[in-house]
């Protein structure tokens, strides 16, 4: 089998061409999984990029990317395959008198008839997928038990057809935001990457590759907030994404550099409870 | 390697970790594709492999530190050479700082200069001189001996007192306001203060650093990743967690309550069907010709109980009772009424803190500042505040109530009042008590949890995070 990437160097310099700055800890993971063919689990606070991470791989390796966004109730004929009844019964209609019931059955259970679903559809795929299952943690223990054939063996079982094997090894992204524990099966098949708030010089990075127009002072600026903001006890602290919004705003604003006041009028950009609004604005004596 | 390897995975399982035998091959395969001599990369393919829980992070960082540390090319030592000789060679260095000094690099810097350097140093945070100086830090001011008995706290201690980071903050600030050239905003000073305490704190991790490496070097590996073992945030006794531990306690208690709360949400939901509803059934199985052919169940309308949770604030089990209550109000969607009290030897309705406010931490301050809880000498006295709690509140119990009590029982040999439990008993749905204490310390001294126990629907040892979810989980 040949490997997608060569080092963890390259991961990291091509994740950075399409604008994703990846750390040492997510670039190392991403290359791993590649070699060992092992999905990656990604975990971490809401808003850190992880779905944007799988993207931003497939963006990288031109592949197309499968998304199977998980939520509750969600089964096997959503995840995995379905039956096309309909078209069964238009077959076993059209022509009733001629085949014996041997031929019908045979052939009603064939690939013609089946409907793929994400799952099944990132395995038999001919040309490179990255498929990611995202929110994993929203279905039921018992719905997880779907995904572990697939995980390991990249296989999927069909009772009437027989088992599917994967046609080439998909890069597997899952991601969870931690609402509940997953099962030791799940997170045994896995290779587990936790992602967390940047620290300051890789946020200010990203403000720079993700803002368009915004200068290096400002970003700086931003960057230095925002951590400030992240030590208080918040019920929600700010994440990437908000930054992401917040410099935006500035930009379109025309700030140069953030005094207290524009700090202020701004921050509900940053966080969403009025509660943490209140706090950080005292703290950070934007308030007197 | 491979014995490495072993060792080190021992170690997570002693640690606690759950490291099952596929995770210990994967992580074999991971090795080979990840060379050795890029610590971080190498570091977070372990990770990726081994550890697959976030708050089991810092247990495993320091497992690694102690097992790695001293294999890496930045300290050129490779795998054949002998921690002894790497004791000598410093040791060496040491004594040549002490005999000539000037003998160019840093040992021949008067402290002053040391502090100007370190002063540059921390300012432009540049991480290769910090680790310099870390390392000359230590050299100097811990006074390392090989096998003298001592923690490395100790080390720790002595090498930042000789440091004085705390003037180094003040110094800081001040060269960041004569940069400016006049008054900082209060914002920017804010911002100044957090980037230079930041970057103290990354200083301050790589004395530690060092001095556990010198230390790894002196002991070997298996006696200090013994002595540096800590217990997994869920495992921590409340009620002998240091601050950093109430500290790392209190952000695991968030996601915790979230995981709770939804669980029990899903469990509310989900439950299975009631028990046979035998008068529908009945009424259907006319359809089949009296054949009850389609059972019907009773639908599940699980109660929600009303809660009062009646708690012990006083000195060691103040921790443990603020867990209880935090988590208790974190989830009380899932109670159809929390009502909390709290008593050292006087007692104290403190639910109102927790109503006017979203804010767990600033009620549970309210509770422990405002709260009348002492009537004559602020030690316990279980027996007057169940008294006063009867006569002020038995009668709110009702067949609805669960009523919770937190304590360790210890009476100071007041009179225990044990009747007040007998009476709730029968009014109340259920009565608990919850222990902080491990169990063999029960009814020891002035323990008479034993006695309080007889008339209660059981006694649980809550002494860690683990137990105490696992208890809240039963009762929702």
């Amino acid at each position: 089998m040949t490997h997608r990437f060569d080092s963890v160097q390259i991961v990291r310099e091509g994740l950075k061409d399409v604008h994703y700055l990846a750390d040492d800890g997510i670039a190392g993971v991403v290359f791993l999984a590649d070699r060992l063919a092992k999905p990656i689990l990604v975990e971490g606070p809401a808003g850190t990029g992880k779905t944007q991470l799988a993207k931003s791989v497939a963006d990288f390796l031109g592949a197309r990317l499968i998304r199977l966004q998980c939520y509750e109730g969600l089964d096997e004929s959503k995840a995995l395959y379905e039956w096309n009844y309909k078209k069964q019964l238009l077959r076993i209609q059209a022509d009733r008198k001629s085949d014996s019931w041997e031929d019908v059955h045979d052939d009603i259970f064939g690939e013609d008839f089946l409907l793929t679903r994400p799952l099944l559809e990132a395995i038999t795929s001919e040309d490179p997928v990255v498929l990611l299952i995202d929110e994993v943690d929203r279905v039921e223990v018992e719905t997880e038990a779907l995904l572990l054939e697939i995980l390991s063996e990249y296989q999927v079982s069909i009772p009437e057809l027989g088992t599917i094997q994967a046609k080439q090894i998909p890069l597997v992204f899952l991601t969870s935001n931690n609402t509940r524990e997953l099962s030791e099966a799940l997170k045994r098949r896995c290779l587990f990457l936790h992602v967390d708030y940047p620290d300051m010089e890789r946020e200010k990075e990203i403000v720079l590759t993700r803002v368009e127009g915004i200068t290096e002072n400002l970003a700086d600026q931003i960057a230095r907030i925002v951590r400030s903001i992240r030590q208080l006890d918040l019920k929600k602290a700010p994440s990437v994404s908000e930054t992401i919004d917040w410099a935006r705003t500035l930009v379109l604003l025309g700030i140069e550099h953030i005094e207290a006041e524009q700090a202020k009028e701004t921050l509900h950009i940053l966080l969403k409870y009025q509660t943490d609004i209140a706090k950080a604005a005292k703290e950070l004596s934007i308030e007197k | 390697m491979l014995d490495l390897l072993s060792g080190f995975i021992t170690e997570l399982r002693n640690a606690g970790l759950p490291v099952s035998l596929t995770e210990n091959l994967d992580a074999m395969e991971a090795i080979k594709h990840i060379p050795m001599e890029d610590r971080d990369a190498f570091k977070y393919a372990l990770a990726a492999t081994l550890v697959k829980n976030n708050s089991h992070w810092r247990s495993f960082e320091t497992v690694f530190e102690v097992y790695f540390s001293l294999r890496g090319p930045e300290y050129a030592i490779d795998g054949d050479a002998d921690a002894d000789e790497f004791w000598r060679e410093m040791q060496e260095q040491q004594r040549q700082g002490e005999g000539n000094g000037g003998s160019g690099g840093m040992e021949g810097l008067s402290p002053e200069e040391l502090m100007k350097i370190l002063m540059k140093a921390l300012m432009a945070g540049d991480q290769a001189m910090m680790r310099a100086l870390a390392r000359q830090a230590v050299q100097r001011f811990a006074g390392m001996e090989p096998g003298r008995p001592v923690g490395g706290t100790y080390y720790l201690y002595r090498t930042l007192r000789n440091l004085d980071l705390e003037a180094m903050l003040e110094k800081l600030m001040e060269i960041s306001r004569q940069e400016v050239s006049g008054e900082l905003t209060a914002l920017e000073e804010r911002l100044e203060r957090d980037e230079h305490e930041d970057q103290i704190e990354k200083f301050k991790q790589e004395i530690e650093a060092e001095i556990r490496r010198r230390l790894v070097a002196d002991r070997g590996v298996e006696a200090m990743a013994k002595t540096l073992r800590k217990p997994l945030p869920e495992d921590v006794e409340f009620m002998h967690a240091s601050r950093d531990e109430m500290q790392s306690l209190k952000k695991a208690l968030q996601p915790l309550t979230r995981k709770l709360a939804a669980r029990l949400a899903r469990k509310r939901r989900h439950g299975r069907k009631g028990p046979l509803d035998f008068r529908s059934t009945v009424r259907h199985s006319l359809s089949y010709g009296g054949v009850p052919a389609d059972p019907q169940f009773k639908y599940p309308r699980p109660a929600k109980p009303e809660l009062m949770v009646v708690a012990d604030i006083s000195g060691s089990v103040a921790a443990f009772a603020r867990f209880t209550l935090m988590l208790v109000y974190a989830i009380q969607g899932q109670f159809s009424k929390v009502r909390s009290f709290v008593f050292i030897d006087g007692l104290d309705e403190v639910t109102e803190y927790f109503k006017n406010t979203e804010d767990i931490s600033v009620a549970i301050h309210r509770v422990n500042t405002e709260a009348d809880v002492i009537w004559v000498d602020g030690h316990s006295d279980y027996g007057h505040a169940f008294e006063v709690f009867w006569n002020k509140f038995g009668k709110e119990i009702g067949p609805k109530t669960t009523v919770l009590l937190l304590g360790d029982a210890r009476n100071n040999y007041h009179a225990s009042g044990s009747w007040v439990i007998k009476e709730m008993r029968q009014k109340a749905r259920h009565v608990y008590w919850l222990n902080p204490e491990p169990k063999s310390y029960w009814n020891t001294g002035d323990s008479i949890v034993g006695e309080y126990g007889t008339f209660t629907d059981g006694v649980y040892e809550c002494r860690n995070m683990r137990q105490l979810e696992a208890f809240v989980e039963k009762l929702a």
